[in-house]
């Protein structure tokens, strides 16, 4: 297996936006992400993408993807992994490259929700959840989650308050980047105030419905230098899942799928949890948020307010957590979502995220959900010196 | 709009709560799986669920899937049966107030949704309180 690189990114602003389409969303991504790399081809493009089938009435984006951005007759193809499309799509090319099957590697994701009318974006996101056993009885995926939230509040003692906080520093942090769709400050009353969407989740527990795109060139390591000085290598990388029924897992508070990625990520890294300096994590919604830090190592179990009180998540703490502002207020735009995190990691470790740069960061973490914790990929990537 | 054949599939489950027992090792299974999760055994048998038990937890539906606009706000639990398994369903003939984690609840055979005016009418177990 040859050694990866992620050479370039590119982002658009996370975004009700109106104005394109999918393949043109994605393409604004694209020329960012090739503008200051003279690469000789790209030699496959691999994007995550849930929900273009509902939403777009459109199916097989990889070929129309390539035909916009002009990259045909290289292969192209979509990865659907729910909300973990993203994070599956950067495994899928690293596996490209380090394979050695291919040297430059498209990828990322890009999602178009405000094409959805009615309840079908409701509807499509919910497709995440298992169908037969979940959402015939009427769930969604907001309310298989506040199941969650309120078994953890019970089971812990924690308030609603202690996991709105956890929202204003996602706001705090949002509020310098200039990607993020929600970029101002919360109260811990706005969370507290906020329309009850399904008891005990409120709107302001919730990432909001936006449209963006983000990607993502990968290399061989050893190729890089010849075209950027301002690379990343992937030291760590892995997928792994849980049962897509919540009610089917032996213990409801640990996301076991984010468990077992991270434990195989760590060890092919060689790091552990106290060697990350910044991670951008996955919180769909608060207690997303929340089983997230605990099953990744940076809190323990139940302890999580204790931790955002101290400052402990927060730049200068003892880990950088969501600079970016997170899903909750960069925004989660679903299959595109897991590509940000790994270019947001990448620019935070070469010096390219400007107002919400976190200083010295050498070892960054990104950390993708699929479902209700069904899937979950973890990247780690490392500065190259 | 769901097809009557794949409504049809899973009758057994929905509505007589047929899971499977794995042989190997006791562990209950719903809905049923090729292999136990936890000791990996094929050797399954049909095994039908307990009508009681407890709700570990549960959440109001204020904003609700298509299809279920009529009903809202309507409750959505996780009851843990009798024998340790547990089952995400509806809480139903209770107030949505009312409804308070541990406590005790029976299955009940009823509607779950229909498929507008001439599409069909879907049914399952939901659980209420056993007072
Ligand atoms: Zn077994």
């Amino acid at each position: 297996m040859r050694r990866v690189a992620v050479l370039s990114t590119g982002l658009t602003k996370v975004d009700k936006q109106w104005r394109k389409s999918i393949k043109e969303l994605y393409g604004d991504a694209a020329r960012l992400a090739i503008k200051d790399v003279k690469i000789p081809q790209i030699d496959a493009l691999i994007v995550g993408n849930m929900c273009a089938s509902d939403l777009s009435d459109q199916n097989n984006i990889g070929a129309l993807i390539a035909d916009y951005i002009g990259i045909a007759p290289s292969t192209a193809y979509r990865i659907e992994a729910a909300c973990g499309s993203g994070g599956a799509a950067v495994l899928g090319a690293y596996l490209a490259v380090a394979s050695g099957m291919y040297d430059f590697v498209m990828t990322g994701g890009v999602e178009k929700l405000t094409d959805g009318v009615g309840g079908n974006t409701t509807h499509s996101l919910g497709k995440a959840a298992d169908a037969e056993f979940e959402l015939f009885y009427g769930s969604s995926f907001v309310s298989l989650n506040a199941m969650l939230m309120n078994h953890y509040m019970h089971h812990y003692h924690i308030s609603r308050e202690d996991f709105a906080d956890f929202a204003v520093l996602m706001h705090k942090n949002g509020s310098r980047n200039p990607y993020a769709q929600l970029p101002f400050p919360i109260t811990r009353e706005t969370v507290i105030n906020s329309d009850m969407i399904s008891d005990p989740i409120s709107l302001y527990d919730c990432a909001p419905v936006g449209d963006g795109a983000a990607s993502l060139i990968l290399c061989p390591l050893e190729d890089a230098p010849k075209y950027s000085d301002s690379y990343v290598e992937i030291t760590g990388i892995a997928g792994a899942t849980d049962t897509i029924n919540l009610s089917s897992r032996e213990d409801l508070l640990t996301l076991k799928s984010t468990v077992s990625a991270a434990e195989k990520a760590y060890k092919m890294a060689k790091v552990s949890p106290r060697d990350i300096d910044v991670a951008e994590i996955h919180d769909t919604f608060t207690i997303t948020g929340v089983l997230s830090l605990e099953d990744l190592g940076f809190c323990e179990k139940g302890k999580f307010h204790k931790t955002l009180a101290n400052g402990g998540f927060e730049p200068g703490g003892s880990i950088s957590i969501n600079p970016s502002g997170g899903l909750k207020s960069r925004g989660h735009p679903v299959g595109a979502t897991g590509a940000y995190q790994v270019a947001e990691i990448a620019m935070q470790l070469t010096n390219k995220a400007d107002k919400w740069q976190i200083p010295d960061a050498e070892i960054g973490l990104a950390q993708n959900i699929g479902g209700s914790g069904s899937s979950t990929y973890v990247t780690i990537l490392r500065r190259s010196r | 709009m769901m097809s009557v054949p794949r409504y049809w599939r899973e009758i057994p489950e929905r509505t007589r709560f047929e899971g499977a027992r794995c042989t190997a090792c006791g562990n209950t299974l719903f809905p049923p799986r090729m292999k136990c999760p936890k000791c990996g055994s094929e050797a399954l048998e049909k095994y039908k669920l307990p009508q009681k038990g407890k709700l570990m937890t549960y959440t109001i539906v204020r904003s609700p899937p298509k299809g279920f606009e009529k009903m809202t706000p309507y409750v959505l639990g996780m009851v843990k049966l009798d024998d340790g398994t547990i089952v995400t369903v509806q809480i139903t003939d209770v107030q949505p107030n009312q409804v308070s984690i541990g406590m005790q609840v029976e299955s009940v055979f009823r509607k779950i949704s229909e498929d507008g005016e001439s599409g069909i009418i879907e049914y399952a177990l939901k659980f209420r309180p056993i007072f």
